[in-house]
């Protein structure tokens, strides 16, 4: 159809034996988990961040105040300091997921050389 | 020069190298068209992003409602950021492999369900009208204030340019002339926000100018902190501490809902999802993301310091001053009707927290109105308050105290005192960031129109001229309309925009995660949770703010939950309906089960490697 997208030259393993693509599946497997993982991690800190720092405790975080400045802690969360700490998260995700993208396919590539493919 | 000559130079300065990029943006097929033929970099498509998503509403009027909500104007920072969050885990590098041009497409096509791609069809061109709307008013007062030109002819050009390089373009024009945007507006917002920083605390960084001390002649050569010293005007002059947490109907739930209601609807507005799919590839769609919030916290960190410093300089500038002491930026808006004052009989001005506030706002009254409320005033004041009524306490009783938010970015400058290149710069960043969003909405209404009606469900042999065809004549409609709105504004715009958000989070957020990351709900549960979700959210917000409804409390909620933080509610319950329904009804097809897997697998092409 015009205009849409090929799926980008996905190696659909259905040459290869079934040993292959039984591995081939289990490795799909483990991305997806570790996919979850690194997900989940990153969502905890982004809720603490805002939702817990730049909420749920900022009235007694406002008791203190963030080191060498005259930012009550509690406000900086809510107006400076999450803002902050989304650009790191998104910045590890970037980084962890291309990562993990190009193992998962080395252990493609991998797969596929042992199988004389 | 003046203002309005410097405002006169960057204005056509910028228009011309918008249509410039037009021109050589131009696009001949759908591809182009929609979603700028997949070859936009993630560094500049970050940047589009940012402008396409950083409104009149962020430039404008964000800072202006943070400098008079203190602390709780932190639920638009965080929630208008925290969602690129959500969105870049979540959605958009699926959404960039599935790989077509609308968000119904993929709702449409995960959920096999024409229903599926009408419902979603319709929530984008609501929540995008809604918007756009929003936008020509932005443009409007812009025009207005600074070049005194009559609201409509500033509406009308703003839509000319908007319809030359959207209908020549698509959305490949769009989306580069969104990045000179950016620079315009990210530009003329920092400019101003430094040199007041320095004037001020004689930092140059404003994120840290705002954590720092007050230069000597601010607190009569003392040492003390810029934040402390504002506390200390606020509450001697009756308002609460600006550091404050959760005052008034801000309470801890409210703001904690309202946070979570924008967070998850920027996750679910369709123009912010469409830009994903015009990168070239997965690993693209993900750095697109971490630039886009990156180029959006730049604006984002500097607007709580430009709040702040605002709050301290229209108190300051104001108090105690008389009619013929009042700085000029205060008459230039008092024409506008942004700010209004109402002496009672010493011909001091006195702006306050308490019942002898003399500061006000024209809200959503006729000038006849107003006109009628100064002459009431004016008589109780000649006659000693023997006749006429005390104009403070007509306004005061319809919550108008204090001065409009929609002035504070715009009047700044004027109030420090900063040169007019500065006030004349802002001028035009306030219009790229109307403009830029408003294109990107008009272009989400023209592919829900053009490609998942006419295309997907009416036509579906339509040649590639007949949908390009389709495409621009859409486009040019919407434009009209926008217009239309832009010069005969519905009142109710203001709160329509926040509400947008609840309707995207109640929406379109959980409807496209569990498309994502389940395998198992399929259309009966998806398409029940969406209209659960988007029926609940939208009856409890025109119940509370058009029937009078009065908040709901669940019996927890000291003030009851503000429409706005209603959308939250509204998801789990879209979540809550899909996940309980699933188990009795049908799985998906073994069509959107592999979808789901293609969707989850990361590209393995060469292409994406070397990228």
């Amino acid at each position: 159809m015009i205009g849409i997208d090929k799926p980008a030259m996905n190696m659909k393993n259905d040459n290869m034996p079934d040993q292959g693509n039984r591995e081939a599946k289990s490795a799909h497997r483990r991305y997806w988990r570790k996919n979850l993982q690194i997900v989940t991690a990153l969502l905890i800190v982004w809720a603490c961040a805002s939702l817990g720092c730049g909420v749920l405790f900022a009235d007694w975080l406002n008791q203190f105040r963030l080191p060498f400045t005259g930012f009550p802690l509690g406000f900086w969360f809510a107006q400076q300091g999450s803002i902050i700490i989304f650009v790191l998260c998104i910045l590890a995700y970037c980084l962890l997921m291309n990562a993990l993208d190009r193992k998962y396919q080395a252990e493609l590539q991998a797969l596929r050389n042992h199988s004389g493919y | 020069m003046t203002t309005q000559a410097w405002t006169f130079v960057f204005i056509g300065g910028t228009f011309a190298v918008y249509l410039t990029i037009a021109w050589l943006a131009r696009v001949q097929d759908t591809q182009g068209f929609y979603v700028a033929g997949r070859g936009v970099p993630a560094l500049a498509n970050g940047m589009a992003t940012a402008s396409d998503w950083m409104s009149a509403a962020s430039f404008i009027s964000m800072a202006g409602l943070i400098s008079i909500m203190g602390f709780s104007g932190g639920v638009y920072l965080m929630g208008w950021t925290g969602g690129y969050v959500l969105l870049a885990f979540l959605i958009a590098p699926y959404l960039r492999k599935f790989g077509h041009f609308t968000v119904p497409d993929f709702v449409g096509s995960r959920f096999d369900s024409n229903l599926a791609r009408v419902v979603a069809v319709i929530c984008a061109i609501f929540i995008s009208f809604t918007y756009v709307a929003g936008q020509m008013r932005g443009v409007g007062v812009v025009f207005s204030r600074f070049l005194e030109v009559d609201i409509n002819v500033g509406v009308t050009i703003g839509m000319a340019i908007v319809f030359v390089y959207a209908t020549l373009g698509g959305m490949k024009g769009i989306t580069w002339t969104q990045v000179a945007q950016y620079w315009v507006l990210i530009t003329s917002f920092l400019i101003a926000a430094i040199a007041i920083s320095i004037k001020l605390t004689g930092i140059p960084v404003p994120q840290v100018g705002l954590g720092a001390s007050l230069q000597p002649e601010f607190s009569d050569g003392q040492l003390v902190y810029f934040l402390d010293r504002l506390n200390e005007i606020q509450t001697d002059l009756g308002f609460n501490r600006y550091t404050q947490a959760f005052v008034g109907v801000w309470d801890k739930a409210n703001v904690f809902l309202v946070t979570l209601a924008l967070m998850v609807g920027t996750a679910g507005l369709p123009h912010v999802l469409v830009r994903f799919y015009t990168v070239r590839n997965v690993r693209a769609a993900r750095w697109s993301a971490f630039w886009a919030l990156f180029f959006i916290a730049l604006l984002y960190m500097t607007a709580p310091a430009t709040a702040a410093f605002a709050r301290y300089f229209m108190i300051q500038s104001l108090n105690g001053e008389t009619e013929e002491t009042l700085p000029a930026w205060f008459e230039n808006w008092e024409n506008t009707g942004l700010i209004l004052w109402f002496d009672d009989g010493d011909g001091e001005v006195l702006y306050s927290g308490t019942d002898d506030n003399e500061i006000f706002r024209n809200g959503s009254l006729s000038q006849a109105e107003l006109d009628e409320v100064q002459s009431q005033h004016q008589q109780w004041l000649d006659t000693d308050g023997l006749s006429g009524e005390d104009g403070r306490e007509i306004l005061r009783a319809m919550g108008l105290s204090g001065p409009d938010g929609d002035i504070i970015v715009l009047a700044t400058p004027e109030m420090a005192e900063l040169a007019t290149w500065i006030i004349a710069l802002l001028a035009a960043g306030g219009l790229a960031a109307a403009l830029s969003t408003a294109s990107g909405l008009l272009l989400v209404i023209s592919s829900s129109v053009a490609h998942d009606i006419y295309f997907r469900l009416i036509n579906p042999a339509a040649n590639e001229k007949q949908r390009l065809l389709m495409g621009r004549l859409v486009i040019g409609v919407a434009v009209i309309i926008a217009g239309f709105f832009g010069i005969y504004p519905p009142g109710f715009v203001s709160q329509v925009v926040a509400f947008a958000f609840g309707l995207a989070a109640a929406s379109f957020f959980p409807a496209i995660v569990l498309g994502i990351f389940s395998k198992r709900v399929g259309t009966v549960p998806a398409v029940a949770g969406m209209v659960v979700g988007i029926g609940f959210t939208a009856f409890y917000i025109i119940a509370s703010v058009y029937g009078g409804m009065s908040p709901w409390t669940f019996g927890v909620f000291k003030n009851g939950i503000s429409p706005q933080g209603i959308g939250t509610l509204g998801m789990l319950l879209n979540f809550g309906v899909a996940l309980s329904l699933t188990p009795f009804c049908k799985p998906p097809s073994p069509a959107s089960r592999e979808m789901v897997d293609s969707v989850r697998e990361p590209e393995v092409s060469e292409s994406a490697i070397a990228a």
